[in-house]
């Protein structure tokens, strides 16, 4: 089991411990609902250490992850970051990712827990035999947490009195902080920054947001808020088995982009893109009171068995299950009725469109 | 954690409370401990009135934002009454294990069965508190 430089955090403010891909991680301290409302209405604190932090650099560096990557990476400004994704040469997903451009020939990314060794394989794979490109893998020497929603900005200049202020996916160096780097960005819906610090310095820095007033956060909160928002989870909504078109991140995909050129997988979704999708991602809500939706669960049409939940929960924002589940295509049409089989009893359910939760005032700058 | 001294426990985390007029009731819920490692209940499935429950065998099922638990029926019997309160206010099995959070009440077959339930004090010791 790995341990993340901020445990004894966790466990002095009663964390439940979890294991998480391998790491012993909380999944709440006192409620995730609890810990979910003060991510949406003040600010919460996670920690993100299982993350693995790659950096690639070299003169190539850009052209090389143009190959590798489906957004554009030409576009970023040094100092910017963009989600992508990384896909196998049958066009399935490897993982997805924010990619940033921290110098003009360093770029840093983010990448799932789960995957962190497979994606590095893949990684040095690829690498061509020539160039002078170097990957590194820093997962092991970082902290990382997120700071998230609406008084994240007001907390995080209480501890940080110098920083400067960034725009959303901006990336930056800490003033008097070694290795460190902090981006305007999250997994929640709500504004909010990513912060990655060498481990020394994680636990104080940690201490210092939560006696600013930001509320520890556990992985559960975590899920309810990403699935909230409709952001897909590596291993659960994406996988090797289903490509970004389905997924709907097509926004993500530069495909018919002249400056992209070729990418893994692009051959593949340029067939799909032309044929059309058969199969879906399609965010699902339960009509009536019932149980929390959870993955795996079976989604039906009359007695026609149309597939399995990948991602559900409970909504705290909406008092209601909601989900994703790849359907196929003819059933993925907005207020189309469907039931879902929860322990032998069907429940209605109706697809709906992303983000379930819907801000009622623009407070964040997401 | 709170063990009320006059109820009975099973080691699966129910309670069992003795119907103080009728010797064949009893009144069944979950735990003080049993709901706050469940944290947050969302739903709560309760069986239907009139139907037979096994001892040991899944009775209920409460559902948290993280995960759903089956609820084992403590004693064999038939169910009587379940709390019509939970469907529309599912936190009262947080808020009130013992008292507003109740489950169902059930009219027993065995009730030497009671004899093989936790006293207060061994399911103390079982919880570590």
């Amino acid at each position: 089991m790995k341990h993340s430089p901020l445990e004894p955090a966790h466990r002095e403010a009663g964390g439940r411990m979890i294991d998480f891909a391998g790491w012993s991680m909380p999944v709440y301290y006192t409620s995730i609902k609890e810990e979910h409302e003060a991510v949406r209405s003040s600010a919460g604190i996670f920690d993100v250490s299982h993350m693995g932090e790659v950096f690639v650099s070299g003169e190539q560096a850009s052209q090389w992850l143009e190959t590798l990557f489906t957004n554009r990476v030409g576009k970023l400004a040094v100092g910017r970051g963009q989600y992508t994704i990384m896909l196998n040469h049958e066009g399935g997903v490897i993982d997805d990712l924010i990619l940033y451009r921290t110098k003009e020939n360093e770029f840093f990314f983010v990448i799932n827990a789960a995957r962190l060794e497979e994606d590095v394989t893949w990684l040095n794979k690829e690498l061509p035999h020539e160039g002078a490109l170097i990957v590194e893998n820093k997962s092991e020497m970082l902290a990382a947490f997120a700071l998230q929603g609406p008084k994240a900005e007001e907390i995080l200049t209480k501890v940080l009195p110098d920083f400067k202020p960034l725009k959303r996916n901006e990336i930056a160096p800490i003033a008097g902080y070694q290795s460190a780097l902090i981006a305007r960005t999250g997994y929640t819906g709500e504004d909010g920054f990513e912060i990655f610090v060498t481990k020394e310095d994680g636990l104080t820095l940690w201490q210092s947001f939560v006696a600013a007033g930001a509320k520890p956060c556990g992985l559960g909160a975590r899920d309810t808020l990403r699935l909230e928002m409709g952001y897909p989870l590596n291993g659960s909504d994406l996988s090797m088995e289903r490509t970004p078109l389905e997924a709907g991140l097509e926004k993500f995909v530069a495909l018919h982009d002249p400056l992209k050129g070729e990418f893994i997988g692009r051959a593949v979704l340029k067939q799909q893109s032309a044929l059309g999708v058969t199969q879906r991602l399609t965010p699902l809500q339960l009509c009536e009171e019932g149980p929390p939706l959870r993955s795996h669960y079976q989604i039906y049409s009359g007695e026609e068995l149309l597939g399995e939940i990948s991602s559900g929960a409970f909504s705290p924002s909406l008092g209601k299950g909601i989900a994703m589940a790849y359907l196929p295509i003819e059933f993925t049409k907005l207020e189309t009725f469907l039931e879902i089989d929860i322990r032998g009893k069907r429940y209605k359910a109706v697809v709906t469109t992303l983000p379930f939760y819907k801000k009622i005032s623009p407070s964040s700058k997401v | 954690m709170n063990v009320p001294h006059d109820l009975l426990y099973a080691t699966t985390h129910e309670w069992i409370r003795r119907d103080p007029s009728d010797a064949t009731i009893v009144t069944v819920g979950i735990t003080d401990h049993a709901q706050a490692e469940l944290s947050d209940v969302v739903f709560v499935e309760l069986p239907k009135i009139g139907a037979a429950l096994t001892a040991s065998a899944p009775a209920a099922v409460v559902e948290s934002v993280k995960a759903a638990s089956d609820i084992y029926s403590p004693l064999t019997g038939s169910v009587t009454g379940v709390n019509e309160a939970l469907p529309s206010n599912p936190a009262l099995v947080n808020s009130d294990p013992f008292g507003e959070g109740w489950l169902f009440k059930m009219c027993m077959s065995t009730p030497e069965e009671l004899d093989s339930l936790l006293s207060p004090e061994a399911y103390s010791t079982q919880i570590g508190s």
